[in-house]
């Protein structure tokens, strides 16, 4: 089905140019046209200091699907999936001007509760960074921060949420056991229970997998793919079958442009630009 | 040569040289502890009292007393070898030592008879039981019926100063809270007629208290005296002494090592557990101990929470910038200001103008006796605390600045505010780190002595700082310090000889109270350290 509208896609691409009426071109090349969507980026420019890391971007990111952010290292897209709950606050010299809107709602309009933000928009680092707390503290973390303490809807919530990330069944007999004391791929998945045991609409991944082994991969993906039923999610990773395997759409960047965003299979079968093309082969990056 | 060459190459001297600079270390650590600790022990081991036949200009002296130590040194181009005996009997010789040249020794021996006597005053008499007086009638001289006086001695003297230091001490107390609540009500013009009857009656209550045990101690006194006992000492004069002056009396020529070792550890635990006595001399260091220790706890109590505020607020708040730099070479800096001059800091800002002020706004009634605006103990914590805060500060920043920022981002990324972040994250994180600081803090304010001369210690405080009088915990007084002690002891005792071993013994105290301080300190950075260890990682 997604083959078939890509196919189409790349066909009236020959034509792009002679096609005048923009609204018959965005309903027939836009390949978000039938997604709901959950973030519009638009005309963002990120600055860290002088340097300018982010040029104008545009994008949409559709709801309950997973988006994944490619591109050579240093190419912005880790520094664009932390504009999205504004991890980027956290450097001093980062300026940012452009929107990003969220339920219509520009998340960088001033007095905005940023801590609320980021309850709605989840997100898993590279390296899994579990707190040095137990397996049940680090899952009820969030929930804490809420308010919540009352025991029985923290266990409830605590077992929905490491049900959610595939590792009860590891870990239900040692909930009170140190985090720590979990291999690295328990530990992501953790990582990923205590992100979703808040609830939010948006989960963020940030390279999820490239401190894991195979295996741990493995469950990661299959995770990601059980997850998108419940959640946008945005994926950034260094590695092309990845991206391939797990998403829906892609977005190419490189040095903090966004190159092409499209269809998964569209991208990496038959990308509209040469850039885009050259990456997925091999050539640089 | 070449094998030179080889081995420079290789490393070895490097090596050789760590090797040898941790050996010098230990070998010094090792050996300063050996030292106090076998100067200092061996005071309390019950020496065998010899008598020595002297040969003078005027003839054959006898001297009676334990070789204390040895010397030999060259006179008039002779070698010469003395010994410094401990003749005690200060109140016949007038003093307690004397040097003996061994050429004028004819003859020593051991009498099993001689009974070494500590009295309350004028140090030890060696001697022979002459006759011992019992409820005022004669009875066998011997050395048990001697040791059941100075038991019942005991007893007596241990309830006097119970009463003394406790009942009519705290009667004293009460009076003293009376006499300030009615100059307190005096000026708040608040003093009616039936106020002052009311304080009137509770101190007439007070007195009549203080009468009774007046009269209860009048009685114990009386049976104290009723026992006695006279000695010959060894040149044949006699002396009497009251029971009550006596402390305990033993037989050491005649002591079995088991005996000798029950002594020896019955004079340990007076020296930890006691009172001193004799100007500091004799006796125990138990008010000194504790007020080392009190003052350590609140100083701890104090530094903790400014050093952990203060370098919370300039690693994670404060912009980062020439001015926080500056602040934090001033903050290194202060760590290497000499602590006499805390001392006189905390006398002219804590002491005079804190304390002053807050007897002025507080005790206008304890005028013109301060209460506050003299040196204590809360003006001695304070002064180390300051003295110590830059240890904390410097050891908590760098603690937060270990803890990866991962952790940060994942607590943040989850809805936290900073301050939640830092509160139930970071700092829990960073606590091994605080301990650390205290730690260093503990053992730098537990050695100090130089400020606290000017702050608080004294050299003999009639009572501790913690007591039954409510509030209990006495902030304002003066107090005992171990490290004071040594310096009282050592140099401003009138018998520098009597004095030295017990130098040696306080300092080893001090040292194993710091080590046990430091311990306690590092068993709880330890247990946080395994709770939060994702740091080693």
């Amino acid at each position: 089905m997604t083959n078939l509208i890509s196919k189409k896609s790349s066909e009236t691409k020959v034509t792009e140019e002679v096609v005048e009426n923009s609204a018959a071109r965005s309903a027939e090349n836009n390949p978000l046209a039938n997604e709901k969507i959950a973030i519009e980026v638009e005309k963002l420019n990120l600055y860290y200091g002088d340097k300018q890391a982010l040029y104008d971007i545009d994008l949409q990111i559709p709801e309950k699907k997973v988006t994944a952010f490619i591109g050579p290292s240093g190419c912005g897209k880790s520094t664009l999936l932390r504009c999205f709950n504004r991890m980027n606050d956290l450097v001093d010299i980062a300026k940012i001007n452009g929107e990003i809107r969220m339920d219509g709602q520009n998340i960088y309009q001033p007095g905005l509760d940023v801590a609320e933000l980021r309850r709605n928009v989840g997100m898993v680092f590279q390296k899994p960074n579990p707190f040095p707390k137990s397996i049940y503290e680090n899952v009820a973390y969030g929930l804490r921060l809420q308010g919540i303490n009352k025991k029985r809807t923290l266990d409830e919530v605590v077992e929905w949420a490491l049900k959610g990330a595939a590792l009860w069944d590891e870990v239900k007999d040692r909930l009170q056991d140190n985090a720590l004391g979990m291999s690295g791929g328990q530990q992501q998945r953790l990582c990923i229970a205590r992100a979703i045991a808040v609830q939010p609409e948006v989960l963020l991944l940030d390279e999820p997998a490239s401190a894991l082994d195979p295996i741990s991969t493995l469950k990661i993906e299959e995770l990601i793919h059980d997850l998108k039923k419940d959640y946008t999610i945005v994926i950034v990773t260094h590695n092309m079958q990845q991206a391939a395997r797990v998403s829906d759409y892609t977005a190419f960047m490189y040095i903090g442009d966004l190159v092409e965003f499209d269809n998964t299979d569209k991208i990496f079968t038959n990308p509209s630009q040469k850039k885009t093309e050259d990456y997925i082969t091999g050539r640089y990056g | 040569m070449s094998s030179n060459k080889k081995f420079f190459q290789g490393g070895q001297h490097w090596v050789w040289l760590n090797a040898g600079a941790i050996s010098i270390s230990i070998i010094m650590v090792v050996g300063l502890l050996l030292l106090i600790a076998v100067r200092g022990l061996s005071h309390f081991w019950p020496a065998d009292v010899n008598t020595f036949l002297v040969q003078t200009e005027q003839g054959v002296e006898l001297v009676m007393g334990e070789i204390h130590s040895h010397e030999e040194d060259i006179q008039d181009g002779r070698e010469r070898e003395q010994y410094l005996i401990k003749t005690g009997n200060r109140d016949q010789y007038g003093i307690d030592f004397r040097w003996l040249d061994l050429k004028d020794v004819s003859d020593t021996k051991i009498d099993e008879n001689v009974v070494v006597l500590e009295r309350r005053e004028w140090g030890n008499l060696y001697g022979f039981i002459k006759t011992v007086t019992m409820d005022g009638q004669s009875v066998e001289p011997t050395a048990e019926n001697l040791e059941s006086i100075i038991e019942r001695a005991n007893g007596l003297h241990h309830e006097i100063r119970g009463i003394e230091a406790g009942d009519i001490g705290s009667i004293n107390y009460d009076l003293e809270q009376l006499r300030l609540e009615q100059r307190r009500l005096e000026l708040d013009n608040e003093l009616t007629p039936e106020a002052l009857a009311d304080l009137d009656k509770q101190r007439e209550e007070l007195n009549q208290q203080f009468l009774s045990y007046q009269s209860g101690l009048q009685e114990l006194y009386t049976q104290a005296k009723r026992d006695s006992a006279e000695f010959e000492l060894v040149g044949g004069q006699t002396r009497t002494v009251n029971a009550e002056m006596m402390v305990r009396s033993f037989q050491p020529n005649a002591m079995g090592v088991f005996a000798k070792i029950g002594h020896y550890f019955s004079k340990l635990g007076e020296f930890i557990f006691d009172e001193p006595r004799e100007a500091n001399t004799e006796g125990g260091v138990f008010p000194a101990i504790f007020g080392t220790v009190l003052m350590v706890l609140l100083m701890s109590v104090v530094v903790t929470p400014l050093g952990v505020i203060a370098a919370v607020y300039m690693r994670e708040y404060a912009k980062q910038g020439p001015l926080t730099r500056t602040i934090r070479i001033a903050v290194n800096n202060l760590a290497g200001v000499p602590s006499i001059v805390y001392g006189v800091f905390g006398l002219g800002f804590f002491v005079y103008f804190l304390g002053g002020s807050i007897d002025d706004l507080f005790y206008p009634e304890v005028k013109p006796a301060p209460m506050f605006g003299t040196p204590g103990l809360i003006w001695a914590s304070l002064t180390l605390a300051l003295l110590t805060l830059p240890v904390v500060i410097v050891s908590t920043e760098e603690g937060l600045a270990r803890i990866p920022s991962a952790i940060r981002e994942g607590s943040l990324a989850l809805g936290a505010t900073k301050f939640e972040t830092l509160w139930k994250t970071v700092l829990p994180m960073a606590s091994p780190a605080m301990m650390t600081g205290l730690i260093l803090a503990v053992a730098r304010a537990a050695g100090e002595v130089a400020p606290l001369m000017l702050v608080g210690v004294v050299k003999l405080a009639p009572t501790l700082p913690l007591d039954a009088n409510a509030p209990f915990l006495h902030l304002e007084r003066k107090f005992m310090h171990l490290g004071f002690h040594i310096y009282d002891v050592g140099f401003q005792s009138p018998n520098v000889e009597a004095a030295r071993p017990l130098v040696y013994a306080t300092a080893l105290l001090l040292v194993l109270i710091i080590i046990l301080l430091n311990i306690a300190a590092i068993k709880i950075r330890n247990n946080l350290r395994e709770k939060y260890k994702s740091l080693e990682q």
